[in-house]
């Protein structure tokens, strides 16, 4: 849907060890293939209630292709926004100007996203366990914690409220524990029980982009590999996960990125790499 | 037109006192650093600092040793990073920093709760993650009509709320516009309220746009006028928001040393925020805000 075949794509991740190809000469970033990834899996005209970052991007390019009516929310109170250079926080003032709407943050939490009128949220996070809960809060215990991170936010409610969500995260083994330390954003399960069982109208985290594959929660809420990223294997993904990975019987693929959505993201969205470093 | 303006050396002195509950409220937009400053100046301590994120400003009190307590809902410095000295406070030895934490929800319903003088604030929230298992102050409530277990969290009634704003008039009707944040809920939810402002102006400059007022007089305790008081955050329409201090600050706030330093150089070494923009030569230059005027509306019956 994001991409046309006609294009030409780019050449793996840089830097894998046994998908490298050598011979490629525009290979794009794990950050670069995450945040097309992201764009893809959004429709034209959906409400997204969008991040710093990543998200940020993702929602940005996909504007810019495929779906310039996506209606961008920003916690801090834009809604439509249309920022013209790349918000470093949350709350630049270029999200305001241009924008359709300046909503005060009640209405934000109780009227858009309380009364399910949000799309599309997107979460990431320091760890993130097998049933997609997200940790945003402490490393260690809560009392005497080894990290201690920014907290919620708003990434709690956005869990329990939004349609559905989209997490952005690049693999790891700390990252992809098979429980997280602390549950600050719920996914599908919480100490067994099923979120629709405790009650959240949105159907939480159904798909996560990674830099190696896409994850989807199975019918009892675990994550599995649904899609693999070309030059990816499953063990490679499983080396990275903190649980036995388990993988759909058949897998997905996914295109790569188009150098149109390169260039896009390169020239256009984040021309100083501060979102595509790595 | 004197009214309720006063310096902000006069109404911090006067509203913040030893052991107050206050809230400097401004959602990344309107942040009076030029207060808090102030408070930092004049020594306060035992304070219990309220805010959906705590941010430099609140960082720099706790540094400055006024912090009690921290109730808050994203403790990091925006796009960048950490809070220091806020990590430092909790990392570090037990008791340091008393801390009540939620999410941004949370604080929204408070700070309305409060401003609406009830005693606590409803939300759909809370099922499936563990934050009410570190602050008991989450509880719920069962719907009377509907069966529905609903969260709860306890109003939020600060001795004092600070909000920074683009214009006022002498009484303390209040302009805003930009992103609005919770100013409005934590000032109606407050005992006191100090407003700062960008422009002192006269009642017929509200009188011609009373949509845009969003704080009204009566519940308006000083007015305070200090240009530039929000660096380094942003007043939309007059400057903008000083990415390279936020990014800067990471270095100075993860060392004790620096974080001292500077706030020797620029807190306790200046009487207030005009010295503080004599000493930063350049910055209004730097950030002033590029003209984008409204059309404006006819308020013609």
């Amino acid at each position: 849907m994001a991409t046309s075949g006609a294009e030409p794509r780019c050449a793996g991740l840089q830097g894998g060890s046994e998908d490298a190809r050598p011979e490629a000469k525009a290979a794009c970033t794990p950050s670069e293939i995450m945040a097309a990834v992201a764009a893809r899996e959004l429709k034209d005209g959906e409400v997204v209630f969008v991040g710093i970052g990543l998200p940020n991007l993702a929602c940005n390019l996909a504007r810019a292709t495929h779906a310039p009516n996506l209606v961008l929310i920003y916690e801090s109170g834009a809604v439509g926004a249309v920022p013209e250079r790349l918000p470093v926080s949350i709350g630049d003032p270029a999200l305001v100007t241009g924008s359709l709407m300046v909503a005060p943050m009640t209405d934000i939490f109780q009227y858009f996203l309380q009364n399910g009128r949000i799309q599309v949220g997107f979460l990431g996070g320091a760890q993130l366990d097998r049933w997609g809960n997200i940790n945003t809060t402490v490393v260690g215990p809560y009392g005497k914690p080894k990290v201690r991170l920014p907290g919620s936010g708003g990434a709690s409610e956005i869990a329990v409220h939004a349609k559905r969500t989209l997490v952005i995260m690049k693999l790891g083994k700390r990252a992809f524990p098979a429980e997280v330390d602390f549950i600050t954003s719920p996914g599908m399960r919480y100490h067994g029980t099923h979120r629709r069982e405790l009650g959240m109208p949105g159907a939480g985290p159904i798909k996560v982009v990674t830099d190696r594959c896409i994850m989807e929660p199975s019918a009892e809420g675990e994550l599995e590999v649904s899609a693999l990223y070309p030059g990816q294997t499953l063990e490679s993904c499983q080396a990275e996960v903190g649980w036995p990975l388990k993988a759909r019987a058949s897998l997905g693929s996914v295109e790569e990125p188009t150098a149109g959505e390169l260039k896009l993201l390169r020239e256009v969205l984040d021309p100083k790499k501060l979102f595509l470093k790595g | 037109m004197k009214g309720k303006v006063v310096t902000m050396k006069e109404a911090v002195a006067s509203f913040v006192k030893d052991g107050s509950t206050v809230v400097i409220e401004g959602f990344t937009h309107l942040i009076c650093f030029a207060a808090a400053h102030e408070i930092i100046r004049q020594k306060r301590r035992g304070l219990t600092l309220c805010r959906l994120t705590p941010d430099l400003v609140y960082d720099q009190l706790i540094a400055a040793g006024c912090a009690k307590k921290l109730v808050y809902s994203w403790a990091g410095n925006p796009g960048v990073g950490s809070l220091h000295a806020f990590r430092r406070a909790v990392e570090g030895a037990a008791g340091a920093l008393e801390t009540e934490e939620y999410s941004h929800f949370g604080m929204v319903a408070r700070f309305q709760a409060g401003a609406s003088g009830l005693p606590f604030g409803v939300l759909r929230n809370y099922m499936g993650t563990d934050l009410p298992r570190v602050n008991p102050n989450i509880k719920s409530v069962t719907c009377p009509y509907t069966g529905e277990v609903l969260a709860t969290v306890s109003a939020l009634r600060p001795d004092v709320t600070i909000v920074h704003a683009q214009r006022a008039d002498a009484q303390g009707n209040t302009q805003i516009w930009g992103l609005l944040g919770v100013q409005k809920e934590a000032a109606f939810a407050s005992k006191h309220v100090i407003v700062v402002v960008e422009e002192l102006v006269d009642e017929k400059v509200i009188r011609a746009d009373p949509n845009r007022t969003v704080i009204p007089a009566p519940i308006v305790s000083a007015v305070v006028v200090e240009p530039f008081g929000a660096h380094p955050s942003f007043a939309q329409g007059y400057y903008d928001r000083d990415n390279d201090f936020y990014l800067a600050w990471e270095a100075i706030s993860r060392d004790e040393a620096a974080f001292k330093t500077y706030l020797d150089e620029f807190v306790y070494g200046l009487p207030d925020r005009a010295a503080y923009m004599a000493k930063n030569k350049g910055l209004a230059e730097r950030l002033k805000a590029k003209p984008m005027v409204c059309g404006g509306v006819s308020y013609g019956y």
